[in-house]
């Protein structure tokens, strides 16, 4: 099962995805799921929490990262969970806000 | 773990003049120790006798009614905070101060934070076992960063129906 | 309405800055989430499924049209262009930034508005009858007593940790339009045996997991007595309520458990040790307070209105409007106006920021600029008179807020569920507007009054336990799925409704509604109202129309 991590930006509170950094143990936090890094097994999804957590801490640019399920349907990142679909692209009753009003792909 | 002490001039940090004992461990032979309810009511005749101030500390699911007849020869009361939430002991210190008239140091310990400081005071803490760096610092301020208060305790503080009224 | 003192501005001015500053604080990383957490929640910010989210207080659910207007800037300026009004007669706004939030409440401060205990495990915002001050019946304006009990709350030093959020009603008439009696504490302002106004004692009500209907364990309260009351019954509570158990950390449980003789006997043993103290009210400030609340200038009016009635006669839409929005007020030839926030298709309780200048406009020119929100998350004008209800209507139709929808089917309590909130397991919305498109007008008109009420999970903002249909929704093995109830009540009957059986998939849910529906039409007798006839029914011939077992 593929995964990836998603928390807050503190500061907007707008969902964001750990993507990789510039460097191998860096870590950067990008707005759309289509840059998240994908962890394929539970070792390296793992990893990933653990450097959310950290970075997190360290920086606290975000708060409360998790790991979800994702799978790839037609070429676009989903959660698995209608939940985290959800915050993924916004409001079901208002397509005109949210990541789907920003450029995310239903 | 930094202790604040509140006094008539304001906060300072201060050096603990108390040991904190646990149940197990003898007591030593003179000094002022603080005990845990259970043990003051186990061994209340011996403490009281003893050479050494006397603090007991209340955990937040112990009442200082349990205290009440004995809070004259008590030097302290210290009231523990197992999260900073479990707010329990802010009604405790009022009933120690309010109700039974308590004058010595009541102290918070446990989880404190700066952002309760204020609160705390105003319900009867003077003393703070608190580990935030900034604590000393921020303390005048914490307290006296919002300057009106609706409720009256027993901190005397003029409350804005008092100020309404010219009292 | 209160009119904020030099003292009143003061605390909350420094309660800005002080919140500022802890923001800062944050965004350094001087204190972590886990600490800032209880601080951002006391000033009504949560973090929810896709930003903050923003609780503004509405004292009693009163506001006046400066207000209004600086809720519709801010929904403009910092938001995106609506606000949600709720079922505890605030606001909130779903898109607010932390780091924008102290701008925010500086603003609303300079109206004498904030977010103040909107959250957390303190005491919330005080609510009230909606018609509070107009409508027949009353007592006396319990909104004094609101106001009173609102500062008294503000920053309380001892109950500012609870082991759980605690909610206060205060109803001035024994018409119950403020659920009391599902709150933790209730109060309802009656007279004495000499004739003196006070209040009866209300406590444990509450819905969520485990709902209860409040306990009377004061039958006649005092005025004097008012805040000491509370605050033997806070400071029981604060040292008895669980502390282990966020599920049973409410007053509902705590008194349940320990048994509502023996809890009213620790209140009176504690209230009698500070009866007497500095929390006795002076009737110089009871009386000041009151000020505020006096009616304002009403005109010598007749009683009755030719020419609105006429109106009603030649316009079919008109009179429908006034059959369910209008209600009677206590004054000759005034009437109280309700805008329905319910039209059809749309999240029930929004207004964006156009409407709330419309209806910020609407209450100078008709109703002394004042307006009230209901826990039904509608708007009231509570003071219009009667003459110019056709004027008022024709405004409203211009403005697409004069649905004649009040207490109607389509009029539902929905809370935001998992389109909008992290503690929701099912969407809400999505239920309601599926409701209102499938119900006419004409069906709606020939139902009569039957309130809806949708949550979209077990904490129950959407009030489900208490309405005549009410609706859950859950997580079924990773799919939304709906518990239907019915018979609920949140009236001066208040009562709990019942489970009809199995839950239902989202699709389902609408045919249920209809189902049970039909068998109301044909069961009522002698213009029933749905609640009526179900507790002469009972809940047998709806279970079988659903599941088919007739």
């Amino acid at each position: 099962m593929a995964q990836i991590v998603i928390a807050s930006d503190l500061g907007s509170g707008r969902v964001v995805f750990l993507a990789k950094g510039e460097k191998a143990d860096e870590v950067a936090w990008r707005g759309l799921i289509e840059n998240a890094e994908v962890a394929d097994d539970e070792a390296r999804a793992n990893e990933l929490l653990a450097l959310a957590e950290a970075d997190a801490n360290a920086r606290h640019e975000v708060v409360d990262p998790y790991l979800i399920d994702v799978r790839e349907e037609g070429g676009v990142l989903r959660p698995t969970k209608y939940r985290e679909a959800i915050r993924c692209l916004g409001p079901t009753i208002r397509q005109d806000l949210g990541k789907q009003a920003e450029g995310a792909e239903a | 773990m930094a202790l604040l002490e509140l006094g008539a001039e304001g906060p300072r940090a201060a050096a603990d003049g108390f040991l904190r004992v646990d149940d197990e461990t003898p007591l030593p032979p003179e000094g002022a120790v603080i005990v845990s309810l259970g043990r003051f009511q186990a061994e209340r005749d011996a403490l009281l006798v003893r050479d050494g101030e006397l603090g007991v500390w209340l955990d937040s699911d112990e009442s200082p009614k349990d205290l009440a007849d004995s809070l004259g020869q008590l030097a302290l009361v210290a009231c523990n905070f197992p999260a900073f939430n479990d707010g329990r002991a802010f009604s405790y210190a009022r009933l120690l101060r309010e109700r039974y008239g308590y004058v010595g140091q009541i102290r918070a310990i446990g989880e404190v934070l700066l952002e309760q400081i204020s609160f705390m005071v105003r319900s009867g803490f003077d003393a703070f076992e608190i580990d935030d760096p900034k604590a000393l610092d921020e303390f005048a301020r914490v307290c006296e960063e919002v300057r009106v208060v609706y409720q009256p305790t027993g901190d005397g503080q003029e409350t804005a129906l008092q100020r309404r009224l010219g009292r | 309405m209160y009119r904020y003192d030099e003292h009143d501005h003061a605390l909350v001015q420094d309660r800005v800055a002080q919140f500022r500053r802890q923001v800062e604080r944050r965004m350094k990383g001087e204190i972590t989430e886990d600490q800032f957490r209880p601080l951002r929640l006391m000033n009504g910010l949560y973090l929810q499924l896709h930003a903050y989210m923003l609780r503004v207080a509405i004292p009693y659910g009163t506001l006046d049209s400066r207000q209004m207007r600086k809720l519709a800037h801010i929904a403009r300026r910092y938001d995106k262009g609506y606000g949600h009004f709720t079922t505890r007669q605030n606001l909130q706004y779903n898109w607010p930034k932390l780091e924008e939030t102290p701008d925010i409440l500086a603003e609303l401060a300079e109206v004498e508005m904030h977010a103040i205990q909107t959250s957390g495990n303190c005491i919330r915002n005080v609510t009230s009858d909606q018609y509070a001050g107009a409508a027949k019946g009353e007592v006396e304006d319990p909104r004094v007593w609101c106001e009173i009990a609102r500062q008294w709350s503000t920053l309380h030093p001892e109950f500012s940790f609870l082991p759980r959020k605690f909610k206060i009603a205060i109803t001035g008439c024994e018409d119950d339009r403020a659920a009391v009696k599902v709150h933790d504490i209730g109060m309802i302002m009656k007279r004495g045996r000499a004739g003196e106004v006070g209040f009866e004692v209300i406590v444990g009500g509450g819905l969520g997991r485990t709902p209860f209907v409040g306990k009377a364990i004061r039958d006649f309260l005092p005025k004097e007595d008012f805040l000491s009351y509370l605050e033997a019954i806070l400071r029981v509570y604060n040292q008895l309520g669980r502390r282990d158990n966020k599920y049973k950390a409410r007053i509902k449980v705590t008194l349940h458990e320990t048994g509502q003789e023996e809890f009213t006997r620790l209140v009176e043993e504690e209230w009698a040790e500070i009866k007497d103290s500095t929390l006795k009210l002076p009737k110089e400030e009871v009386d000041r307070i009151a000020k505020h609340f006096e009616p304002p200038a009403f005109r010598s009016l007749a009683e009755a209105s030719p020419a609105t009635d006429a109106r009603a006669a030649a316009d079919p839409a008109f009179a429908a409007w006034m059959r369910h929005n209008v209600h009677e007020h206590k004054a000759a030839g005034y009437a109280i106006a309700n805008i329905s926030l319910k039209p059809m298709g749309e999240a029930p309780g929004d207004a964006t920021a156009e409407q709330m200048d419309v209806m910020a406009d609407l209450a100078d020119e008709f109703s002394f600029s004042e307006l009230r929100v209901t826990h039904a998350q509608n708007i009231v004008l509570p003071h219009v008179e009667q003459d110019r209800l056709p004027e008022l209507f024709d405004r409203l139709l211009e403005a697409e807020l004069a649905s004649a929808n009040l207490g109607l089917l389509s009029d539902i309590i929905c809370c935001p569920g998992l389109d909008y909130c992290a503690l929701a397991n099912a969407r809400s919305i999505p239920i309601a507007t599926q409701l209102t498109e499938r119900f006419t007008p004409e069906k709606q008109e020939e139902v009569g009054d039957l309130q809806i009420k949708i949550s979209g999970c077990i904490n129950a903002c959407g009030h489900h336990h208490v309405g005549h249909i009410g609706i859950l929704g859950v997580d079924r093995k990773g799919e939304e799925h709906y518990q239907v109830q019915i018979g609920g009540s949140a009236s001066e009957e208040a009562a709990l409704g019942k489970i009809l059986g199995r839950g239902f998939s989202a699709d389902q849910v609408v045919d249920v509604v209809d189902k049970i529906i039909e068998t109301y039409l044909e069961l009522r007798e002698d213009g029933e109202e749905f609640i009526e006839t179900y507790r002469r029914v009972g809940q047998d011939p709806f279970k079988e129309r659903v599941y088919g077992t007739a």
